[in-house]
């Protein structure tokens, strides 16, 4: 049984099940009744709904928010294209604050644990989900990730999500941040080709800046394009691999813990 | 412009050029919210399902249509009729308090030109009713 959602091992299609073995009951009582043997008299009805698609993960999503809060944990939901740098700037990220606070990192890949050893290998605690088909983490999962993993209080939890620039933007984790990051080797009209994306993150990572010489990646078109589609979004320029201005990004979070 | 190699050329409007994962996956809640208003409202069998799909949204209609006979399959919806009610994009400009029209999600405000436009519908993406047995 989860403590956090609660999902047990409750059975809904078990439940259903006996439903509509009633209702055939039911059904067939009435045949025998009347002494018909066709003609069922199911008359259609219509029943309201009114209920969003995502309010099951939305309400996960509030759970896990509210575990966060009550913990003090300051959560992140890293998002990008395959590649822009994820797995290496929390790599970086852990190596220059481990000694400041607890961090603990949950992986999200389609396949592998690849991303999950390169965690544990700072030492920092990290659990690998393998989304197989599914090409985004949802917030049922990360409540079952927080109850396996068991994240200290007052600890930074990343959370990576699978690569891709489309999906996770609809599934909120409970994260307090979506952060995502842009490689310059990617182009800088992605915030504009991908704009849900941009639109629902806080902070965007310009990342791989040591490529500049050698890519046509516009920066400031990149920024414009960002903040046309959310005028809000914060950025940062960084090189996870070559450091420069990486402190800008640990000072940003340093404020947030 | 025009006498460049293919520029003349138009994908079919309504043509899905690929699988989108997250679609099917809200077909999956579908699928789920159907079976729980089945156990509180004791109906059988789901012959319609209209959803409500608003233009800013993150969901393509089609896609929708394309994975709801397979997402159905064996469930009490199987074989209902799909319908989807789309939603305009409708915004107020914080700046100018006016109320626009949005085609997107970074649409500026055509009054005053404002890139603050809080979005007040087009976002749903909602189950709104069904019809039962
Ligand atoms: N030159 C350069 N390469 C970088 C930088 N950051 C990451 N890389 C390289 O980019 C490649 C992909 O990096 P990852 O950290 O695995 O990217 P990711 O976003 O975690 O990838 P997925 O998890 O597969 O989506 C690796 O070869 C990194 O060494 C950077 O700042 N500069
Ligand atoms: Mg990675
Ligand atoms: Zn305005």
């Amino acid at each position: 049984m989860c403590g956090i959602c609660g999902c047990g091992q409750t059975n809904n299609t078990t439940k259903l099940k006996s439903v509509l073995g009633q209702n055939r009951h039911l059904i067939k009582h009435e045949h025998s009744h009347h002494g018909h043997v066709h003609g069922h008299h199911e008359t259609e009805r219509l029943v309201k709904v009114e209920q969003d698609l995502l309010s099951k993960n939305n309400a996960y999503a509030e759970q896990n928010r509210a575990y966060f809060q009550q913990h003090h944990i300051f959560t992140l939901n890293l998002v990008s294209s395959p590649g822009a740098g994820k797995t290496t700037l929390l790599v970086e990220t852990i190596k220059a604050l481990k000694g400041r606070f607890p961090i603990a990192v949950i992986e999200g890949d389609q396949q592998t644990e690849h991303d999950a050893d390169r965690i544990r290998a700072t030492g920092v605690p990290a659990l690998q989900i393998n989304t197989g088909r599914a090409c985004h983490l949802d917030a049922h999962g990360i409540g079952h990730a927080l109850m396996v993993l068991g994240v200290k209080d007052h600890s930074l939890l990343a959370i990576e999500n699978v690569g891709n620039l489309v999906c996770p933007s609809s599934f909120d984790l409970g994260e307090a941040h979506k952060v995502v990051v842009l490689s310059v080797t990617e182009g800088d009209d992605k915030p504009i080709k991908y704009p849900d994306m941009f639109h629902a993150a806080d902070l965007m990572l310009i990342n791989k800046t040591d490529l500049l010489p050698y890519v046509d990646f516009d920066v400031e078109r990149c920024i414009h394009y960002a903040r046309q589609v959310n005028p809000e979004i914060q950025i940062i320029k960084l090189s996870a691999t070559k450091g420069d201005n990486f402190s800008a990004w640990t000072d940003w979070l340093a404020q947030r813990i | 412009m025009t006498n460049l190699p293919g520029a003349d050329l138009h994908w079919p409007e309504g043509c899905m050029a690929g699988t989108a994962m997250h679609e099917l996956s809200l077909l999956e809640n579908v699928r789920e919210i159907l079976e729980n208003h089945a156990l509180q409202q004791n109906f059988s069998r789901v012959t319609k399902v209209t959803l409500e799909i608003g233009k800013l949204s993150c969901v393509e209609p089609e896609a929708l249509r394309f994975g709801f006979d397979v997402a159905m399959k064996d469930s009490l919806a199987e074989n209902a009729e799909l319908i989807i009610t789309e939603l305009n994009g409708l915004g107020l400009c914080r700046q100018c308090q006016q109320q626009i029209e949005m085609e997107t999600l970074h649409d500026p405000c055509i009054y005053c030109g404002s890139p603050f436009v809080t979005v007040i519908q087009g976002a749903e993406m909602k189950i709104k009713d069904l019809c039962v047995i």
